[in-house]
């Protein structure tokens, strides 16, 4: 999933403190696995801000919706009939909701409530970590199901660097190191022989790097 | 070994002789005799003088720039590249402008994460990783031709070196980690400091075993400790060093007036020992903010005056 975290609640503030018709806008997906922008998040937020408002003695209308997703243009069209009644929208969805939510409805601003962080897995309740780059092409095949581009601090693709010590990164005792976990697994999977392939220099153009991209499927259209 | 290229640390090698390498780290500035200085001290007394690369990712003054001033005082200078910092096409870019001065030496390295440095939040790039720059520096200059295809007019001409940990965790992937080095062609190494003969003996005779000690020659890494305090700190919070007990015990058993004298004995002894170990073919000696004891190191473990070649 998309993992995102809440941004503090005064960078919230700055962004809509003008405002005077607000809509809190989550999203049943991911943000809602990770709770940083489900319906519940959405319901303390509009709280948080509707106390602000208080405090400050401004009148400003705040109201919930929390939509199945925002990344379908059939879900942000349900909003439609009600999006004249707000000035602004904060989305509590991750980076690419607030962005498809701005693209629909161009004239009303649309503020991030959340920092978008990675692609990852609940580890257990409360803790989220990483696990995919989508960097276009993957290599998980060659490295034991792995992902050194996603959990190295580096991206060594022939790893492990000199800075692995018992198991960690040389960054942070907390983090395992990537090629320590490859390692560990060929191991397991009595396929150790295959740290001894070379992996080639790496194709990135799938990557950030060959620009914004775009998965066209013919066979699905129409 | 066959000779490839007209480096002289390659031909020193090729010739039997132990090699002896060392390193200047380039200034905080742009002050050029804060090099020359270094290398003025140490120049007689090694074969070749490696240029860190923005070591412990602190910017400084470029790798490639610092070599350029050892170049120019008719000294060998071994490149350090880290791919931290350049993507492909820097790094190859680097590689040329080095090759128009004749450098012929080129280490290649990941370089440290920038979390360490004074640029802790700025990108890191890694478009290759150091084994993926022997592949490069090799095929630039074995095929003639840049990554993309076309061809290098006037190709550049370099002994291509790594660094190689026998230290670093897990243990049962160093050899398995030197092969790979030597499949991408790499042809010398320089190893961290080694404090722990066994293991590095073990490393080495295990990599023997496998027939990489036929393709690579090894320079064995030492690092004197200036005081107890140092010895403590290697052992304790440099990630990949290992440090025995009874050296640590050793230092501080010395009076701290005498701390400095017996560093260097104890890293003359090691390079004594070293001498004796099959595969070792030379040495590098780090002396960390410490360059002037190079000669005398140097020169007390026999390994001066330093040979001539061709």
């Amino acid at each position: 999933m998309i993992v995102a975290d809440k941004k503090p609640i005064e960078e919230i503030i700055e962004e809509v403190k003008n405002n005077e018709k607000i809509l809190i806008l989550g999203c049943n997906e991911c943000v809602t696995v990770c709770e940083a922008g489900g319906k519940k998040e959405v319901g303390v937020l509009a709280s948080a801000l509707r106390m602000y408002f208080l405090n400050q003695s401004k009148e400003v209308k705040i109201d919930e919706i929390t939509l199945e997703r925002q990344c379908d243009h059939e879900y942000l069209e349900e909003i439609r009939d009600v999006m004249d009644q707000y000035d602004a929208v904060v989305s509590i969805a991750c980076g690419v909701g607030v962005q498809f939510m701005a693209e629909k409805y161009h004239s009303t601003p649309i503020y991030p409530g959340v920092d978008t962080c990675f692609l990852g897995v609940t580890e257990e309740r409360g803790l989220w970590t990483e696990r995919c780059q989508a960097c276009g092409h993957c290599i998980l095949a060659s490295t034991g199901g792995i992902c050194p581009i996603a959990r190295c601090a580096k991206r060594v693709l022939n790893g492990p660097c000199g800075g692995s010590a018992k198991g960690k990164c040389e960054i942070d005792k907390e983090i395992d190191c990537a090629w320590q976990l490859i390692i560990d697994r060929l191991e397991a999977l009595d396929r150790l022989d295959e740290y001894e392939a070379l992996c080639p220099l790496k194709d990135w153009s799938t990557d950030r790097a060959g620009g914004p991209r775009k998965v066209v499927r013919e066979d699905v259209q129409q | 070994m066959k000779v490839k290229t007209p480096s002289k640390l390659e031909k020193i090698l090729a010739a039997g002789h132990y090699a002896v390498t060392s390193e200047v780290g380039p200034p905080r500035g742009s002050d050029p005799e804060n090099i020359t200085k270094k290398a003025e001290m140490i120049k007689d007394y090694v074969d070749a003088i490696n240029v860190t690369d923005n070591q412990t990712s602190v910017t400084r003054m470029c790798s490639l720039a610092a070599c350029i001033r050892l170049k120019l005082m008719g000294l060998e200078p071994v490149l350090q590249m880290v791919t931290r910092d350049r993507n492909r096409i820097a790094l190859q870019s680097d590689i040329l402008g080095a090759a128009s001065y004749d450098i012929h030496n080129i280490l290649c390295l990941s370089g440290d994460h920038q979390s360490f440095g004074d640029c802790a939040q700025g990108q890191n790039v890694h478009d290759l990783d150091s084994m993926q720059l022997i592949q490069t520096a090799r095929y630039m200059r074995d095929e003639g031709k840049f990554l993309g295809g076309g061809d290098i007019g006037r190709p550049p001409n370099m002994f291509v070196g790594a660094a190689a940990n026998p230290f670093a965790d897990p243990f049962e992937i160093r050899v398995p980690r030197l092969a790979k080095k030597v499949a991408a062609g790499v042809e010398f190494i320089q190893s961290q400091c080694i404090y722990n003969m066994e293991k590095f003996e073990l490393w080495l005779k295990m990599s023997g075993d496998r027939g990489l000690l036929d393709n690579v020659y090894i320079l064995a890494g030492v690092t004197p400790f200036k005081s107890a305090g140092m010895a403590r700190y290697m052992k304790n919070r440099v990630p990949g060093i290992e440090v025995p007990d009874e050296l640590v015990k050793r230092m501080a058993d010395t009076p701290k007036e005498k701390q400095p004298e017996e560093g260097i004995n104890i890293c003359i002894e090691q390079i004594e020992h070293l001498k004796g170990v099959e595969g070792v073919h030379g040495f590098h000696v780090m002396a960390i903010e410490w360059e002037e004891m190079v000669p005398e190191i140097v020169e007390r473990s026999g390994l001066y005056p330093r040979p001539t070649v061709e």
